[in-house]
């Protein structure tokens, strides 16, 4: 359980855009431990999703090092990087365009086995594709219909599916139950959960809801403006959160409950670009505490607690 | 019928869409009724009908391929179903007014925002333009824009500033009743608080009652007095919301509570609902929800439930509270 | 109606893509009028030795210039030959310039506009901008040019009209290659480790042919109406090879006298076109996955 699987270094990835340079990711480090769920939150832009796409390398990474098994999957040429691919996976967001409409659900699951050139009969291929259906839930039956006739959660399942269908080790979760309604949220999250206990799985769980990433994470970064700003264990962050992002993120989840009485932070402003933002801490702007100091330098990720690393010279 | 001291009382009112020959029962026999000043949390799955029905009170179905088959639907004691569309259209905006939720989508590119809602404001009220313009800058102010911001358009807004301008647009014209459909779904979540709040404020101010359109129970619980739980075109549970959340009944709410992760609670494993929510070409006999339900007798399967008070305005179709 | 979409439509009978397609072309009348006149088109060009009562090059001055009778159903023309039959015989070349022109653009085309749209950058400013060239001059004064070239005949008339007609297949199909690309899809067939050949055979160009179809399908018609065009101006088929075209061509001498001539070879391009056009329109609706019912 102690041994690291993934080690993310000073990780960044720039977009060129006409306006400038977009930080997407800026300086991201982290290590996931085998068997690990580690979330990563933040709002809409703050680089998340680019993070995840980075570190399979579905984006090249600007800099920094991803390291797998103890060994720079950067530096890995084509063919190194497809045998890779068989361990690290991704489900994405959005099970509509996430699934090719002209293929049938075996073809969609059969498609990383036949890439990858694993079975070399039929028979082995076919069977494997049902093994994989009756793993993540659907029904035989559903083996030759095509995506478009089925619901959002039937689809996230095959995108599972397709995921799982090479035995990976570790899945980037891009946001899989963000387009579900909260019934079927509760399926697929649940369905995840078993996975990763049957086999083992790695999980980095991208999303922007809070309250899902807290049940299914044991540690959870907070991003903003593609830089983390506090990284610690799920409870730990829920319970004291420092950082005053994350305060008032927190504060900002609508609870299903009556009765309960809550500190609220409304932060001010919106989220800025993140094409050449200002030096200093990007927070600044929407920040309750800030400080002259705080637009002079970028804070690093200190660790101010047991494992509890925040980013703000506050602290 | 206490139709004087409400603002709004929808009877029996059933809504279908005809599509390659199914009839799809988007709503079904639906009652409900919303007080003066009051908001009501209208919950409900995709699918469940909850934007139809409020299309329905506008008076927007697309017709074909949407009809109302049955139902009537009193807003200050009369019936809006019996009215002309011209009346309609006096109707919509003055005393009804809509906040969508794709704030992307639903204001015009290609038109300053200034403009936008000083139209709604001329269409609704005989004054000259440049009075009409001099409104929407105080209406921008009164929803925390700049009223320098109003030659402005919408693309030079993030979504958040967009939804504050729908938000200016549908209180132009001071309506009695605003109807937001899932207004802050698509925004981030430090936004929605305080898109939510700015609502939560506006509504006191002017006094308004609203109907908010949502599928989380979290916002339901932060700005609403009453919640209606929708499932397959119908309201199941109907109640204050104090009653509902503390003590829900209906097993299909309970069913979303528990689907839903608790930030202060760790479990293993959420509870769900078995299944998916019918089909609505072909919904099921009795009540809609006895396939799916952990608690269903023999008779759910046969007859419809009636609505039932179990406690002071806290209503519940099924059986189990017959 | 969006709210209906989610349903539990999973226990529908089993059907290819194909047969979706077709039953959802079934229901459009106009469409399957449309398929009727070119199926009957096809049966005539490929049984056009047993239907024709004439061969068409059979001259028969001394029934020069008759009108239609028992004998000759259409009439004759100047050199008495059977109109009926050269009509027959003419809709091979007809279909067939149709076809293959349109073959040869859908093909260079859709390569070209794949490519293109998928690599972006320097690869596709360069393809485009050839495409703008060649869209900058007219395209029936391009295949001019192209035949004066090559000089007539059949096949270069086919070449010729395929040509002036690529720039308008390679447009839609990067277009739509473009919006697939950043499609998920593609993202998660990268992700497991397909190649880029493969994603652009088995998820983009799959996903852009309804377009295609649909152009081509339009095409074919005007592609008809070029290579009619041609002939019409002595560049395409030459005589006594008969082609609709150049049969319109040879009548307009004596329009005044005996409209048949030409009325009846722009009656079958005429209804030609319209078939293959409502056809078109047909697939365009059929063809989308998500427009169901």
């Amino acid at each position: 359980m102690e041994e690291n699987l993934l080690e993310v270094k000073n990780l960044k990835k720039y977009f060129k855009t006409k306006k400038g340079l977009l930080y997407a990711v800026d300086d991201l480090n982290f290590t996931i431990k085998k068997g690990e769920t580690l979330g990563l939150v933040g709002e809409s832009g703050c680089g998340k999703s680019t993070a995840g796409r980075a570190i399979l390398r579905l984006h090249e990474p600007t800099s920094g090092h991803v390291i797998y098994e103890g060994k720079d999957i950067t530096k890995y040429n084509s063919s190194e990087l497809k045998n890779i691919r068989k361990k690290m996976q991704i489900v994405f967001q959005d099970p509509y365009s996430s699934l090719n409409p002209r293929l049938s659900v075996s073809e969609i699951i059969a498609e990383p086995l036949y890439v990858n050139k694993i079975y070399k009969s039929k028979i082995e291929n076919e069977n494997r594709i049902r093994e994989v259906m009756d793993i993540v839930g659907l029904e035989e039956r559903l083996i030759n219909s095509y995506p478009h006739e089925l619901d959002g959660g039937r689809r996230q399942r095959i995108g599972i599916a397709r995921a799982i269908s090479l035995q990976p080790e570790f899945i980037v979760m891009d946001e899989p139950v963000s387009a579900l309604d909260v019934c079927i949220q509760a399926q697929i999250l649940n369905l995840m959960n078993e996975l990763q206990e049957k086999f083992g799985l790695t999980y980095l769980f991208i999303s922007h809801n809070l309250s899902v990433v807290k049940h299914v994470s044991d540690r959870i970064a907070v991003m903003y403006l593609g830089r983390i700003v506090e990284l610690a264990e799920s409870d730990k962050i829920f319970k004291k959160p420092l950082h005053p992002y994350t305060q008032a993120l927190l504060s900002a989840i609508p609870i299903p409950k009556v009765n309960i009485s809550r500190e609220k932070i409304i932060l001010e402003g919106d989220v800025p670009s993140p094409i050449n933002p200002p030096p200093g801490c990007r927070f600044y702007g929407r920040c309750r505490f800030r400080q002259n100091e705080c637009k002079k330098e970028i804070p690093e990720l200190r660790e101010i607690d047991e494992n509890h690393f925040v980013a703000c010279r506050l602290l | 019928m206490n139709d004087q001291k409400n603002l709004l009382s929808i009877k029996n009112l059933t809504i279908h869409y005809k599509t390659g020959g199914n009839i799809v029962h988007a709503v079904d026999n639906l009652d409900l009724d919303l007080g003066h000043g009051e908001t009501l949390g209208f919950v409900g799955e995709t699918g469940a009908g909850k934007t139809t029905t409020a299309l329905g009170i506008m008076g927007l179905i697309p017709n074909p391929p949407g009809k109302i088959i049955n139902g009537q639907v009193f807003f200050k004691g009369e019936d809006l179903l019996k009215k002309k569309h011209k009346e309609m259209r006096s109707i919509r905006g003055k005393e009804i007014a809509m906040i969508f939720q794709d704030p992307m989508t639903s204001l015009d590119p290609v038109m300053n925002v200034g403009d936008q809602i000083a139209e709604m404001i001329r269409i609704h009220e005989q004054i000259t333009k440049d009075k009409a313009l001099e409104k929407a800058e105080v209406m921008l102010e009164t929803v925390g824009i700049r009223k320098d911001r109003s030659k402005d358009y919408p693309h030079q807004f993030s979504g958040g500033m967009k939804q504050r301008v729908g938000i200016a647009i549908a209180l132009a014209c001071n309506p009695k009743l605003i109807i937001a459909d899932e207004p802050t779904t698509a925004l981030d979540v430090t936004i929605q608080a305080q898109v939510l709040e700015l609502m939560k404020s506006l509504k006191e101010k002017y006094d308004t009652s609203m109907i908010l359109i949502t599928h989380d129970l979290g916002i339901v619980a932060e700005i609403c007095d009453k919640v209606a739980i929708m499932y397959a075109g119908n309201v199941v549970e109907y109640s204050d919301k104090n009653s509902l959340y503390l003590n829900p009944l209906h097993p299909y709410t309970n069913g979303l509570f528990q689907s839903i992760p608790d930030i202060e609670k760790d479990v293993d494993k959420l509870n769900t609902i078995k299944g998916l929510a019918p089909d609505p070409t072909n919904l099921p006999k009795g009540c809609t929800f006895h396939p799916r339900c952990p608690k269903a007798l023999p008779v759910c399967s046969e007859k419809k439930p009636d609505n039932v008070m179990v406690e002071p305005n806290h209503y519940v179709k099924c059986f189990l509270y017959n | 109606m969006s709210e209906s979409k989610v349903s539990n439509k999973s226990n529908v009978k089993r059907q290819t893509q194909l047969g979706e397609v077709w039953t959802r072309l079934k229901k459009n009348k106009l469409a399957m009028t449309g398929v009727l006149i070119i199926i009957i088109m096809a049966i005539i060009a490929i049984f056009a030795d047993f239907i024709a009562p004439y061969d068409y090059a059979e001259q028969n001055l001394s029934s020069s210039l008759q009108f239609p009778s028992k004998s000759h159903i259409f009439g004759t023309d100047e050199f008495g030959r059977d109109i009926f039959s050269r009509l027959i015989f003419g809709s091979r070349i007809s279909l067939a310039v149709g076809f293959i022109a349109v073959g040869i653009a859908v093909i260079i085309g859709g390569i070209l506009g794949s490519v293109a749209g998928f690599y972006g950058g320097v690869i596709d400013n360069f393809i485009m901008r050839c495409m703008d060239v060649l869209l900058s001059i007219p395209p029936i004064l391009l295949s001019i040019a192209i035949l004066a070239a090559l000089g007539p005949g059949l096949m270069n008339l086919m070449i010729a009209t395929g040509i002036s007609a690529i720039p308008g297949y390679a447009r839609i199909v990067r277009a739509s290659v473009l919006s697939i690309k950043e499609q998920e899809f593609v993202e998660a067939a990268r992700a497991v480790g397909s190649t880029d050949i493969r994603i652009i055979i088995k998820h983009i160009i799959p996903n852009c042919l309804a377009p295609l179809m649909v152009q081509a399908t339009l095409g074919m018609a005007s592609a008809i109406l070029t290579a009619a065009g041609l002939s019409f101006i002595g560049l395409g088929i030459q005589p006594p090879t008969p082609e609709w075209g150049a049969m319109l061509s040879g009548g307009r001498g004596f329009i005044r006298d005996y409209p048949y001539i030409t009325f009846f070879p722009g009656l079958a391009i005429a209804m030609t076109i319209f078939g293959l056009n409502v056809l078109g329109d047909g697939l365009r609706d059929a063809l989308d996955p998500k427009l169901k019912n």
